[in-house]
């Protein structure tokens, strides 16, 4: 699989993950970081799924100042694959998740289709001297679900060496959390702007990285965008009230098996 | 190429250690247990401290995130708090266990963990039934009881565990049945992992054995997510004894693969029965 590498010694940097057709928080999102002076914003994967119309999403993915990197959403929408490869285990969860990427898939365009199964698999840059490497899941398996509690030093410390960056930014979980070794060193997951993040709010999150001399600086920065518009949209095209109720209230209805213990009393369901 | 080709799987990484602390050392005898453990089972004894501490530490150095103590029963251990803070400290840890031993004090100091550890703590009760019938038949008298107490008092503490269900009974075993005496025990957020039946130790006389044509084939093992697909491609179960592929196959001749589990952090045979429950069901004893 393809991946790329920009050595730019970039000051400032956002990354952005899981869009799942929201193409409202997308559009505020860009507008927030080149507002904040982001040189470079890059989206970690998954375009489809959850949300309405995925084409415009893709429309704005594609003539936006962003670059993006391939989520196993788009590598199976891309290559019309039978589901979207999430790794749900929960009937439940996979009834909800065939909802979504039957619909995702069969109103994407072939032109948008041939895009997302061109997408690199990962990208390497440069926050100051700093390396970083951006993924989906994680860098040895597309769909690894990266949680804070899950996710222990041990184990960030081990990747990082393995892969040879001073920090790796992943999403697909859709829930932000950063661990850092002493040495600045680490693993970031920048979130999903497509729905909140289980916090019982309506905003979504996105991550921004700065250069700081000895380390990368990150903050988590949260993003308001149309709910009302989304809600509507989603309603016309008949995808699933509890999908409409997440965006509206801020906690997870599905989708919910995969997440960890810890994860999973912090939110209402 | 085709018949001779051995059955070996690659090892990927080490994501999920799991330690066999309690051996076969159970405080019942399930009539379906695949390693038959039972209060006089000692093939495996209990793993000591230091030897637990040793696993961990490797698992570290191998970027582990998951930690899974199972016997046996686990909270026959001795030393089991001191244990648990040996792993929360280095990675995420779930314990299978019976549920029976859980009383108010023990379940206290595992709440209290749940809310402070580092790192995710999880603890996986196991029911063969959701009426005192179905599961008494199964895994004995009284039991039943015993474990929705040990269940009850875990939410109470704040530590809701997930339920595991042998799918012994297809017709009794529905995800509503199950969630419904979770609700009743005070679990907010009912989960049930289902594990197919292994049909080796006692399993084998109580169900069935496995018939010839249950294997793999290196035509399977082509396909190019196998070693992600079966969970011993990522894991690796350490007893009193040495080192496994995973908690399945310990009593089975032949399957012992070292002494430590730096030295077995190499590709695996799948050429066991029991590997074609794991690949027919897309199986992994963790989550
Ligand atoms: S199935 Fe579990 S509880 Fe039952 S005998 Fe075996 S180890 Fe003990
Ligand atoms: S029983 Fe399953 S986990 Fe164990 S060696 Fe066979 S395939 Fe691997
Ligand atoms: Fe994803």
């Amino acid at each position: 699989m393809q991946h790329v590498i920009d050595p730019t010694p970039y000051k400032k940097v956002a990354l952005f993950g899981g869009t799942y057709n929201n193409w409202s928080a997308l559009e505020h999102t860009v507008a927030d970081a080149l507002r904040r002076g982001a040189e470079a914003i890059w989206f970690l994967g998954d375009a489809g799924g959850f949300g309405p119309l995925p084409n415009r999403t893709v429309d704005l993915l594609r003539s936006l100042p962003v670059r993006s990197i391939q989520g196993n959403y788009d590598d199976s929408v891309g290559n019309s694959k039978e589901d979207c490869a999430c790794g749900y285990t929960d009937p439940r969860d996979n009834h909800f998740a065939q909802i979504s990427y039957d619909y995702t898939l069969a109103n994407t365009s072939t032109d948008h289709r041939t895009w997302l199964a061109a997408l690199p698999a990962q990208a390497r840059i440069q926050v100051g001297a700093h390396r970083v490497l951006l993924c989906h899941g994680s860098p040895r398996q597309v769909n690894e679900f990266l949680w804070e509690s899950t996710t222990p030093l041990g184990f960030v410390e081990w990747l990082c060496k393995t892969e040879k960056t001073d920090l790796i930014a992943c999403t697909h979980t859709g829930i932000h959390w950063e661990r850092r070794l002493e040495d600045g060193r680490g693993i970031i997951n920048v979130g999903a702007i497509g729905r909140p993040a289980n916090d019982g709010t309506q905003n979504v999150w996105y991550a921004m990285l700065e250069d700081a001399g000895d380390r990368v600086r990150s903050t988590f920065i949260p993003v308001a965008y149309d709910v009302t518009q989304m809600s509507d949209d989603m309603r016309r095209e008949g995808l699933p009230e509890e999908f409409i109720e997440t965006l509206n209230t801020g906690w997870w209805t599905t989708c919910l098996e995969v997440l960890p213990g810890r994860e999973r009393m912090r939110g209402q369901h | 190429m085709g018949e001779d080709t051995p059955l070996e799987l690659p090892f990927l990484y080490l994501d999920t250690l799991w330690l066999q602390v309690t051996g076969t050392v159970c405080n019942i005898a399930c009539l379906h247990c695949f390693i038959t453990c039972g209060p006089k089972n000692h093939t495996h004894t209990m793993m000591s401290t230091s030897s637990v501490e040793e696993a961990l530490d490797t698992g570290v150095s191998e970027g582990m995130r998951h930690v899974w103590f199972t016997g046996g029963e686990p909270f026959l251990h001795p030393d089991i708090l001191q244990l648990i803070d040996m792993a929360l400290d280095r990675g995420a840890l779930g314990i299978l266990t019976n549920g029976m031993l859980i009383d108010d004090a023990l379940a206290a100091q595992l709440g209290e963990r749940f809310r402070t550890a580092k790192y995710n703590f999880e603890i996986r009760v196991s029911l063969d039934g959701a009426t005192l019938e179905e599961n008494d038949n199964v895994r004995g008298r009284g039991v039943f009881d015993k474990a929705c107490e040990g269940i009850r008092l875990l939410a109470a503490h704040g530590l809701e565990p997930i339920l595991a269900v042998t799918t012994l009974d297809d017709s009794q075993v529905t995800q509503e049945r199950f969630a419904a005496l979770l609700r009743s025990l005070g679990v907010t957020r009912p989960r049930v992992k289902w594990i197919p039946p292994f049909r080796i130790g006692r399993e084998e006389r109580r169900g069935r054995g496995y018939e010839a044509w249950e294997t793999l084939t290196a035509h399977d093992l082509k396909e190019p997510e196998a070693a992600l697909k079966l969970q011993c491609g990522t894991s690796r179960t350490v007893t009193s004894q040495g080192v496994f592929p995973c908690p399945i196959l310990i009593n089975e001749p032949g399957r012992l693969m070292g002494g430590t589990l730096a030295d077995t952090l190499d590709s695996n045979r799948v050429d066991h029965q029991a590997c074609h429950t794991c690949w027919v069901e897309g199986f992994s004893c963790s989550t």
